[in-house]
């Protein structure tokens, strides 16, 4: 006989249906706006990808290019002033407008995130083991002795020594990389199918950061998870992801497979963000090619292509229309751009621009394509 | 790696700033216990030149720029600058003496004051030595927000939060260089900040390095950032030296195991760089309350023998120029084992 908590949310039962085969998950041109004082923010507009079972993908970008927005939309994890559009499908189950009580039983045995900061995410005054088997003790129907059983088989399994001892510890009592091994924890506790990690090692050195990426990357591969992995650091996706889109003021402006996004690279932001990152086998005192100015206000986005004014390509005809999101000069490698890298649109584009000393939108080039920084503020 | 030893250390006279022996230790609360924050080492910096200190957390890099600055003052070991001891003076000697030393630091937003005008936050060391009269002063925060790439007739009457992460740092690094001074101290000057302003930032100090004649100590964690400033490089591990040399020779030839780890825990935007192939690193970086015996690297290091817990390695040369403290420092071409485990060493 089952015996049931009034207070059980219904576990896996709930999706017995669920299709075996099918894309994981759906999204289909999401757009999440906020209200603020100053008008609606774009964060996200109008993105759209699908994730297979068991794959990653990478999304990039610099601060306030809406990739976090984007994650805590699909989970659901949005605050009260927010205007959502598009859709979201999770095996199937349409979750693009679902309430925090239509989400909660996804959350943990369907999908799951960790953090950027393991410390203010995981809860100071509760101990570590209490937090993994909250989550088992309120999706499935397991008694206490059970669910730490499973609580230190986890443990183990994220590399934590004396993982018993640890059960009875408390956060401030771990390390930045220990806590965030325990915040990985508790996300798999209830077997996600989907897990999402926002900047997971940004806030940690970087030798654990190693040991986290590699440890984040073994559980998936061993559960067969699909991830999203959220970062600004093109080397974190380079060697873990299957995909890799790359965003830009709410929108992806590049999406391709990972090796295909750094051979065939296309869209001038994503070389840019690739030139500006100094490299180990530079030598000392090479110049970086930094990205002059700023990301643009997401209140009012310009019209046209949003990398127009920082972008050396820049024609007139970006400043007018935005292009569509396209791939075709191989399938699955998409981009926004009407002069891309590489191609012979893009060289004559560049040609035109170093001959007049600037591009379109007034931004000065010279060599290769680096903008001038002189008077340019970041 | 314990890196004790001087062996590395230029002729004083060559030197603008020389640290013999550093110790920073502090307490920790009542327990009687002391972390030992900086234990024994010692550094120079050439005239013009700039140099990177770089290693994980808690391995006392910033301690140890603040200890130049005598903030607070080290626990022992002396601070050779410009002719000075720094750790003999007091009082106003040691406040004169040290305006030729200034600080960046890494959080750009909370080091400046949010109520004060960028003009005055810059101002302020001019207007507290009086060096500059008013209308000389005026020229000068025009020129040094010119400078770092800020417009002064439409941004000398802003205030910190109306500028952004890299914009507020411009605004530091000015402060800095407002005073002319001889030595800057940059500690973390780029890890709050976004990979495309990084890079702004790095070019700027360059840029700002060559036109005031300045010399720099470059404290990060990053060794691609450290890498790409920097003349000499001190390689920290736990309160010591790990190994010291020119960028390039490091990179290419790192002498020391941690280095190697360090070097490999870099995430390189190259797929075909397979992760599982590079150095394995294992553990965390133990407390520096109770550091482990002989060479502190011992416990993480996949070299480690007997030897290195009974005796602590001293810093010798390997190669002109290239200073490493290890008793079995890496041939060039020596392999780790890699995260996938193989490798020809046992871990």
């Amino acid at each position: 006989m089952i015996r049931r908590k009034k207070t059980t949310f219904p576990g896996t039962e709930r999706f017995a249906d669920a299709p075996l085969d099918g894309p994981l998950l759906e999204v289909d041109e999401v757009k999440t706006q906020f209200k603020t004082e100053r008008g609606l923010v774009h964060a996200v507009d109008g993105v759209s990808f699908t994730l297979e079972r068991g794959k990653t993908i990478g999304i990039v970008g610099e601060s306030g290019c809406g990739k976090s927005v984007l994650s805590r939309s699909i989970m659901g994890l949005l605050p009260t002033n927010v205007v959502r559009h598009g859709s979201i499908k999770f095996e199937g189950h349409e979750i693009g407008h679902a309430k925090a009580a239509e989400m909660r039983p996804f959350w943990g045995t369907q999908m799951a995130m960790v953090f950027q900061d393991p410390m203010t995410s995981l809860n100071p005054v509760m101990r570590i083991g209490s937090q993994i088997t909250e989550s088992l003790r309120v999706h499935f129907d397991v008694t206490k002795e059970y669910a730490d059983e499973t609580a230190v088989a986890l443990l183990v399994s994220v590399g934590i020594p004396e993982a018993e001892r640890r059960m009875q510890e408390y956060p401030h009592q771990l390390s930045g990389g220990m806590r965030q091994r325990v915040m990985l924890a508790i996300a798999l506790a209830c077997g996600p199918k989907l897990l999402f990690a926002d900047e997971p090692t940004t806030a940690l050195d970087v030798t654990v950061q190693a040991q986290i990426l590699d440890l984040l990357q073994q559980q998936q591969r061993e559960r067969f998870m699909a991830m999203v992995l959220v970062t600004h650091d093109l080397g974190v996706v380079a060697g873990r992801t299957d995909d890799i889109a790359v965003m830009y003021a709410g929108r992806v402006v590049e999406r391709a497979p990972t090796r295909s996004l750094f051979e065939h690279t296309r869209h001038p932001y994503t070389e840019a963000l690739l030139k500006s990152i100094p490299k180990l086998a530079m030598p000392s005192h090479a110049r970086l090619d930094a990205i002059a100015g700023r990301p643009p206000d997401l209140v009012k986005p310009p019209s046209g292509c949003k990398f127009a004014a920082r972008c050396p390509y820049a024609q007139p005809k970006c400043l007018t229309d935005e292009p569509p999101l396209d791939d075709p000069d191989q399938p699955g490698h998409s981009y926004r751009c009407f002069f891309p890298v590489g191609s012979q649109a893009g060289r004559d584009a560049l040609t035109r621009n170093l001959a007049a000393g600037e591009t379109a939108t007034g931004l000065p080039v010279r060599k290769e394509g680096e903008a001038v920084l002189t008077g340019v503020t970041g | 790696m314990a890196g004790t030893g001087t062996a590395h250390l230029r002729p004083p006279e060559e030197t603008l700033l020389r640290v013999e022996n550093l110790v920073v230790e502090f307490r920790a609360g009542r327990s009687g216990l002391k972390v030992h924050a900086v234990s024994n080492i010692s550094l120079d910096v050439k005239q013009g030149e700039t140099l990177g200190l770089v290693g994980e957390s808690g391995c006392g890099k910033s301690t140890t720029g603040k200890a130049i600055m005598q903030l607070p003052p080290p626990t022992s070991g002396r601070v050779l600058f410009d002719g000075h001891d720094m750790t003999k003076l007091a009082g106003e000697e040691l406040r004169s003496t040290r305006t030729a030393m200034k600080m960046i630091f890494q959080d750009p937003i909370s080091s400046l004051n949010p109520r004060r005008k960028v003009e005055d936050i810059i101002a302020e060391g001019l207007r507290i030595w009086k060096t500059t009269s008013k209308e000389d002063e005026q020229k000068k925060i025009d020129e040094m927000m010119l400078a770092v790439g800020l417009d002064p007739a439409l941004q000398r009457g802003r205030r910190p939060f109306q500028f952004s992460g890299g914009q507020c740092q411009r605004i530091s690094i000015a402060r800095a260089v407002v005073t002319d001074p001889k030595l800057i101290i940059c500690d973390e000057p780029v890890s709050a900040l976004d990979v495309s302003v990084q890079a702004q930032i790095l070019n700027l100090l360059e840029d700002m390095k060559e036109r005031y004649g300045l010399t720099l100590i470059f404290i990060a964690h990053d060794l691609a950032v450290v890498k790409n400033v920097s003349d000499r490089i001190v390689v920290m591990y736990l309160g010591k030296i790990c190994e010291v040399g020119s960028p390039d020779v490091i990179y290419q030839h790192p002498a020391h195991p941690y280095t190697r780890v360090l070097l490999d825990a870099i995430p390189i935007p190259d797929p075909s760089v397979r992760p599982e192939t590079r150095a394995k690193v294992v553990g965390e970086i133990p407390s520096p309350v109770a550091p482990p015996s002989g060479c502190r690297f011992r416990t993480r290091c996949p070299k480690a023998q007997p030897k290195c817990a009974d005796e602590e390695p001293v810093i010798e040369e390997v190669q002109p120029g290239q200073f490493v403290a290890c008793h079995f420092p890496l041939a060039p071409g020596e392999t780790l084992p890699t995260r996938n485990g193989s490798g020809p060493l046992n871990v």
